[in-house]
């Protein structure tokens, strides 16, 4: 019983990053119609300049808002450049351009910091609590991660539901032709919406970095996880990303738990296949078409 | 207000409009009629910046505008509502409506336009919260309209308006374009297949035919039966 | 895009129009006419012509076209899969994995012939790729292309699984001691060219396979299951059974592929089967062009030609261990954009534009 609650709960901190990663992808998603592949070599290229920056003495929150910042003007150069012009092209030719992304961003952190994974530090001890004799899998540090994320995803609601800004954003995202004909600048939104993603996925980077470690193909599980619990979610919706996270978190801490850490990923694949065979828009997908 | 020359706007090798002119008076509600496939819509695109005229020049008082992004052109006072509303079926009535004026960045006239906007359309103030996914096809149209009509447009181009409606919406519709018209003095584009309701509120109107102007009708003017029998199915 | 896998030989052949009189003619249009004929002509003039090209060049660069030849057998079943059928696959180093494996396991217990190894390496891929493919056969777009990227992520760390490590050899993997080559060949004849004749070979024949596969009824209807699945159920193909043989096909093109790897390299580890290996291979189909089954051949080419190139001590001994060993991932990452952003069709397209404007010139001196 100790044991499934702990798996539970260091489930409930991993997922809460994997459901940052995936609120990544839903935002571009939901903007673009792209997939981002590249978004695990994004988030890898700004943990290593936050790395560089507690390597060089920096603290650990300034390296974070450097990450933060890095994010999102790393989104809003990768959507100016190589995304834009193949928005509105077949769906397969932004797949090949953001893996090609991917594939140019892992060789370039390779040849700044070289392929030696690095250890990355946490904010906060990562002991665990103690619950009278048995020590509980939640550290300080593992509470950080989780009210990081919910503070930002707090934040996100908030722009998306209570501002102009966030009131543009969305009708870019559902319907750009209106959107432009109702004078929203929308090639400026779609630009803001991936710098933002890239916001979220920076962070997701930082906090998962000290137990993956950083080297340029250390966050390809990561991308693989977060874009699990994406698709568990189904895609549009950024609450189903944040439950599918959740569901995702837990249920491979039990298989690390219960059977091995080495087949972790497989066991990703698996909850993958198994919620795509009964739904195949993902859990929380609406209706497969839009109608205007 | 607007004028047309010479207008060509090509999909590949397939001109869907082949030489317009036309002019729309200030004030005034123009009306385009014709057939599927006429050129229609592809000429309120053409207006709005949606689609790129391939030669000729769109005036909008004096100065072309052909060239310009749809999102500018809508900044210098144009209102495009297309073809069976485009209205945001995620988006709540109000935050449509919204969208509709916030270009103009004057929260506090927004709100006493969308106000305004609730009293033309009183079925709008009751589902104010819904998602317009929720509505009906008429009131649908109606928040086009009046999403339209929030950015206080000096030209207004409507996409078949009456399509699908039945009757009595369509009259109610056709009525507030002739009171914002006489009221507001709002230039007006109208495209609609079906001629009699156009006619019954437009001061001049325009026959296409595949991509060209086949006639004019000015108000009041008796209609050719040639005419009507070849182009207006009435 | 260009749907047809080209074979120079029509092309020359409408090249030459004036040729069509007399006996050339008479063969020239024959060969036009039936398909696989052509196919079959083909094939024997590249087995000729590898075998020619192998024994003139030195081991080294004989195990460079040993590796293209395994890299071609994975990247033309890609091509399929992926350029006809438009199911996206990250996973495709997974099968050869599969295949590598398989290859190794039967060598190491059973001793077989080698062809034998290698057909049961294919056997065993076509069964997941069986299983994939009725997986994946509902899946599209973006849900397909992550559910094989996480295959690709995942299917390596099984090795390090408890209960199989002793039999997969965990990260250090299976090593694999295929025959030598016959004694008939002389005893000095070089194991490498041996290798290169049998990756060949084998490139040779899957080539063979697909190109009449492509020019078949079910690869005629590959095309009309990409464009539009729903007009293309409505005109009478069955979508997902087309879909799954497809994946059966590419999964058992690149087992072979894999059991080659494993025969080239006389091993069968993890490392060699990264994520990045899945990604070169669809960059290899890309850059080829995507569709084009000579277009595989290109981009396999390119593929080996590329890290070689770059990672050759003239070319780098001035740049720093680490920028020289990310070069070609660069190299490949900014290709992989360039080609999609500018040259969608690659460089299968880029010749036959290049064909074209031969030709053109070739119609006006002689018209």
């Amino acid at each position: 019983m100790v044991e499934f609650v702990n798996l539970t709960l260091s489930g409930i901190t991993s997922g809460m990053v994997y459901a940052a990663v995936a609120l990544a992808l839903v935002l571009i998603w939901r903007a673009t119609r792209i997939v981002n592949f590249a978004q695990g070599g994004m988030l890898m290229l700004t943990t290593f300049l936050a790395w560089s920056v507690i390597d060089r003495g920096g603290s650990y929150w300034v390296a974070l808002a450097v990450a933060l910042i890095a994010g999102l003007a790393l989104g809003a150069i990768v959507e100016r450049i190589v995304i834009r012009p193949v928005e509105n092209k077949p769906p397969l030719n932004a797949v090949i351009v953001t893996l090609g992304l991917l594939v140019v961003l892992q060789a370039v952190a390779g040849m700044i910091w070289g392929g030696q994974p690095r250890s990355y530090p946490p904010a906060f001890t990562i002991q665990g609590f103690k619950l009278g004799e048995t020590g509980l899998l939640l550290s300080p540090f593992d509470l950080f991660v989780i009210g990081a994320v919910a503070v930002v995803m707090v934040a996100l609601i908030l722009l998306f539901r209570r501002t102009d800004l966030g009131l543009k954003l969305r009708a870019s995202a559902f319907a750009p032709e209106v959107a432009r004909l109702l004078g929203v600048r929308v090639g400026r939104m779609l630009t803001l919406g991936w710098a933002l993603a890239a916001v979220v996925g920076s962070l997701a980077g930082v906090l998962i970095a000290p137990s993956v470690f950083v080297g340029p193909n250390q966050f390809d599980a990561v991308l693989v996880f977060g874009f699990t619990a994406a698709v568990i979610g189904g895609l549009d919706s950024p609450v189903g990303a944040v439950v599918g996270g959740l569901v995702l978190g837990c249920a491979l801490s039990y298989v690390t738990g219960y059977i091995s850490s080495d087949i972790v990923t497989l066991g990703a694949l698996a909850a993958l296949i198994t919620v795509l065979m009964v739904r195949p828009n993902g859990l929380f997908a609406t209706s497969a078409g839009r109608r205007v | 207000m607007l004028e047309l020359r010479e207008l060509v706007v090509a999909y590949g090798a397939v001109r869907a409009l082949d030489g317009v002119s036309l002019t729309a008076a200030k004030g005034g509600i123009t009306a385009v009629l014709g057939a599927n496939g006429a050129g229609k819509t592809t000429l309120l695109r053409a207006v709005s910046g949606l689609v790129r005229p391939r030669s000729g020049e769109v005036l909008l008082d004096g100065r072309d505008i052909g060239r310009l992004p749809a999102e500018e052109i809508t900044r210098l006072g144009v209102a495009h509502v297309p073809e069976s509303g485009g209205v945001i079926i995620e988006l709540t009535v109000e935050e449509n409506l919204r969208l509709g004026g916030l270009w103009r960045r004057e929260n506090a006239a927004l709100r006493r336009q969308i106000s305004e906007i609730y009293d033309l359309f009183p079925p709008l103030r009751v589902r104010q919260g819904r998602v317009a996914a929720t509505l009906s096809g008429g009131e649908r149209q109606m928040l086009a309209l009046g999403r339209a009509l929030v950015s206080r447009p000096r030209l207004l181009l409507m996409d078949e308006p009456s399509l699908g409606l039945a009757p009595r919406v369509a009259a109610q519709i056709m009525a507030v374009l002739r009171r914002q018209r006489d009221e507001q003095g709002l230039t007006v584009v109208l495209v609609e297949q079906n001629a009699r309701s156009a006619l019954s509120v437009a001061d001049h109107a325009v026959v296409l035919s595949l991509g060209s102007v086949a006639a004019e009708i000015a108000q009041g003017e008796a209609i050719d039966d040639r005419l009507r029998h070849a182009y207006l199915g009435f | 895009m260009n749907l047809q896998t080209t074979n120079p030989q029509p092309k020359n052949a409408r090249a030459h129009a004036p040729l069509d009189r007399g006996w050339a003619g008479v063969v020239l249009r024959m060969l036009r006419r039936h398909t696989l004929l052509r196919h079959t002509l083909l094939a024997v003039v590249a087995v000729v012509a590898l075998a020619y090209l192998t024994g003139a060049v030195s081991p080294y660069r004989d195990l460079q076209i040993a590796h293209m030849a395994y890299i071609v057998c994975a990247a033309a079943g890609l091509t399929v899969l992926t350029g006809l059928g438009g199911q996206i696959s990250l996973g495709h180093g997974a099968f050869m994995a599969i295949g590598a494996y398989t290859t190794a396991l039967v060598l190491n217990h059973w001793a077989w012939p080698l062809a034998a190894v290698l057909l049961a390496a294919v056997t065993v891929t076509a069964v997941a790729g069986f299983i994939v493919g009725v997986a994946a056969a509902r899946l599209h777009g973006p849900y397909l292309a992550g559910a094989t990227l996480a295959l690709a992520v995942g299917l390596p760390g099984l090795v390090s699984y408890e209960p199989v490590t002793g039999l997969l050899g965990g990260q250090n993997g299976l090593s694999v001691s295929p025959s030598p080559p016959p004694l008939a060949l002389g005893e000095t004849f070089p194991l490498e060219r041996w290798q290169a004749w049998i990756s060949c070979l084998c490139a040779v024949i899957v080539m063979w396979l697909l190109a009449n596969l492509t020019h078949s009824r079910l690869g005629r209807s590959l095309p009309a299951t990409r464009d539009d699945e729903i007009a293309a159920a409505l005109s009478g193909i069955r979508v997902a059974r087309v879909r799954i043989i497809t994946s059966v096909v590419a999964a058992a093109c690149a087992g072979l592929g894999g059991g080659l790897l494993a025969v080239v390299t006389t091993l069968a580890a993890p490392g060699a089967f990264p994520l990045t290996l899945s990604l070169q291979l669809v960059a290899a189909v890309v850059l080829g062009g995507l569709g084009s089954l000579a277009g595989a051949v290109w981009g396999s080419v390119v593929l080996v030609l590329v890290p070689n190139w770059a990672s050759d001590p003239d070319a780098s001994a001035h740049l720093p261990h680490n920028v020289a060993s990310n070069l070609p991932a660069l190299i490949f990452g900014t290709v992989l954009i360039v080609v999609t952003l500018l040259f969608p069709r690659g460089m299968q397209g880029g010749f036959r534009w290049v064909g074209r404007q031969v030709k053109r010139r070739l119609t006006e001196r002689t018209g």
